[in-house]
């Protein structure tokens, strides 16, 4: 049980890290598709079968794919993704300040508190190995209640998804309305003075 | 009283390691990418809280509403890099701080 928890820990506390001090983004991607599989290990240890596998499928399938494409889309072209100059360096200490103060009030707070007595359980399976069929956590578990009793929320869901597709079409398409870049104002702005000009004559 | 069948305390001082490294991340990075990789951190890192509990307490809210989250993180992705990719299409530097105007 403890390795089972401290290996996967291990990694993902080092991967987060390797994630938000890489210089490039696509050591960040790999850092981050290492820090989900660690979360899917630890997502099996809490016998979350269904959970973890779905977070690689969606997460290091699409999300982090999608991810690699704007990586790809916005070196094309351009030079490549530069850093620039590094303009908060004086953030960095006080963000870690605050951090290790938020980190010190929760770590008290959980080593204080008391077990609580169990709530009532929607489940109706029990705990069980993961991997075996119809125990706590397993694909018809899952299924079950996402189909009864959650049905409202997962149909709600296809209308966030609805909102992002439609979202992004709006924004990224062919018809995008407004490039908002320096470039791209200087040319706004020479039309318009050209347009003016003409009206002029 | 029940005993917990999970460690709860190692789960959730864990999750909260991994949530303020994307708080971290966020506060002091000025790239938009991995800005956008720091808010999927925190996401995990609710998620993995979320899972927890569920196990803690037999409860498949916590599996179905992680399941929810997931699913909101990846529109949420969608989106941010949309506006990622309209922002930095002509630019030759990829630096939140280059966006100064935001009017439509």
């Amino acid at each position: 049980m403890s390795a089972l928890f401290w290996i996967p820990a291990v990694v993902l506390v080092a991967s987060a890290l390797w994630t938000i001090t890489a210089s490039k983004p696509v050591y960040s991607v790999v850092a981050l598709l290492v820090n989900f599989f660690a979360l899917a290990v630890l997502f099996l240890s809490l016998s979350a079968e269904f959970l973890a596998m779905i977070q690689l499928i969606v997460y290091s399938g699409a999300i982090l794919v999608l991810f690699l494409f704007v990586i790809a889309l916005l070196s094309s072209g351009v030079a490549p993704i530069s850093l620039g100059p590094n303009r908060l360096p004086r953030l960095t200490a006080p963000a870690v300040v605050v951090v290790l103060i938020v980190f010190g009030l929760v770590t008290a707070g959980v080593l204080s508190s008391h077990a609580t007595p169990l709530p009532p359980s929607h489940s109706l399976a029990s705990a069980g190995p993961a991997g075996t069929a119809n125990v706590f956590g397993s694909v018809s578990d899952f299924g079950k209640a996402l189909f009864t009793v959650y049905l409202l929320p997962f149909e709600i869901t296809a209308l966030v998804l609805m909102v992002a597709v439609i979202g992004v079409i709006m924004l990224a398409g062919d018809e995008a309305p407004y490039v908002a870049t320096r470039a791209r104002a200087e040319e706004v702005r020479k039309e318009m003075r050209e347009a003016i000009a003409r009206e002029g004559d | 009283m029940h005993l917990l069948p999970v460690p709860l305390a190692d789960y959730t001082v864990l999750s909260t390691v991994m949530f303020l490294i994307g708080v971290c991340g966020v506060i002091v990075r000025r790239n938009p990418l991995i800005m956008l990789m720091s808010i999927e951190l925190m996401f995990n890192a609710a998620n993995l809280l979320f899972v927890t509990y569920a196990r803690a307490w037999l409860n498949n809210a916590g599996h179905i509403f992680a399941f929810l989250v997931i699913t909101v993180a990846a529109a949420e992705a969608a989106i941010g890099l949309a506006i990622v990719v309209i922002a930095f299409r002509s630019s030759e530097r990829v630096d939140v701080d280059q966006v100064s105007a935001l009017r439509g």
